[in-house]
């Protein structure tokens, strides 16, 4: 089965920072509009993380204007340039999905140290 | 030239392309394939070549099959294959076929034995509607009527009639599927899309036939 980690090797980006469940992360993602490509940030909550290898991915979770938006990105993704991890939380679980149901204070998350 | 290679199937899992998107892609394991007879149509009355691949020890090998080998003047092989095609005369024992056959992008079919599924029901086998497993139904997964008194059969069930049996463990061919990799390297086949048999199995990877 070795062989078989060596495929997976090269669809994977080495270059991801570590983080997890309740951190504040910036991803940076390439977008293709019109022929032209720019960049895009999409800013949040990690709020899960799921899977192993290529197919590895996470969910990011912010309130905009009021509704909450989840985004779920392939951490391996060509697409996206960059992840920069802005906070790091203090949390309990694995997975946040519990913030869905909370907004203000409740949502809150205390920074780790 | 080669139509078709004998490989391993090592397993599925993705690659991204270059816009980014997630393939699915099954990988094959090739080690290279040696020529171990040719067939003509003179002799054999068709045309075909017989491969082999894979590592095995010369004493595990009965008398015929050792024969076999040093006539052939190669090294004993676990798998031996035939494949017919026209213009497999052309080529001679001893050549080696390798993964530089396919480009990447190509079409390939791939042939191999399914998984099996043992004694099946309709429902898996024939992909039946199965009944309301509550609510007072007493029918839930079974085969259901299979005549009628006068129509449908005329008391009799006629042949052909789908029922429960044995599913899977057959040759499947998959055509069509495109290459998105050829590893020189490491030897290995990455095949867009699912390919018959458990991880492991013996697989046939042939040019596509349009």
């Amino acid at each position: 089965m070795d062989k078989m980690k060596l495929v997976e090797q090269t669809a994977m980006q080495n270059d991801r920072p570590e983080f997890g469940p309740g951190d504040t992360v910036r991803v940076h993602l390439r977008i293709v509009e019109g022929g032209r490509e720019r960049i895009q940030n999409f800013e949040g909550v990690v709020i899960a993380r799921r899977g192993r290898g290529p197919g590895e991915t996470f969910t990011v979770r912010r309130v905009s204007y009021g509704v909450g938006v989840e985004r779920v990105f392939p951490l391996h993704s060509p697409r996206i340039e960059k992840i920069e991890v802005l906070r790091r939380g203090r949390v309990r679980r694995a997975k946040l999905y519990y913030l869905r149901g909370l907004r203000g204070r409740a949502a809150r998350i205390d920074e780790r140290r | 030239m080669a139509k078709g290679i004998l490989g391993r199937k090592l397993g599925m899992t993705q690659v991204y392309d270059q816009s980014g998107l997630v393939v699915p892609v099954t990988v094959v394991d090739v080690e290279p394939n040696v020529v171990v007879q040719v067939k003509t149509a003179a002799r054999d009355g068709y045309e075909a070549i017989q491969v082999g691949t894979g590592e095995v020890k010369a004493h595990k090998l009965n008398r015929p099959l050792a024969g076999h080998f040093k006539q052939a003047g190669v090294t004993p092989r676990a798998v031996l294959r035939e494949m017919r095609f026209a213009g497999a005369g052309e080529l001679h024992v001893g050549d080696q076929i390798g993964v530089e056959l396919f480009r990447e992008g190509e079409l390939v079919d791939v042939i191999g034995i399914s998984k099996g599924k043992g004694f099946a029901g309709g429902v898996k086998r024939h992909h039946f509607n199965r009944g309301p497993m509550a609510h007072g139904s007493k029918y839930h997964r079974g085969p259901g009527s299979m005549s009628a008194r006068m129509s449908g059969g005329g008391g009799h069930v006629r042949k052909g009639r789908r029922l429960p049996g044995h599913l899977g463990a057959d040759r499947v061919t998959v055509r069509n599927l495109a290459l998105v990799r050829v590893d020189r390297e490491h030897n290995l086949l990455l095949i867009k899309g699912a390919v018959p048999g458990p991880r492991g199995a013996l697989v046939t990877v042939r040019k596509h036939e349009a």
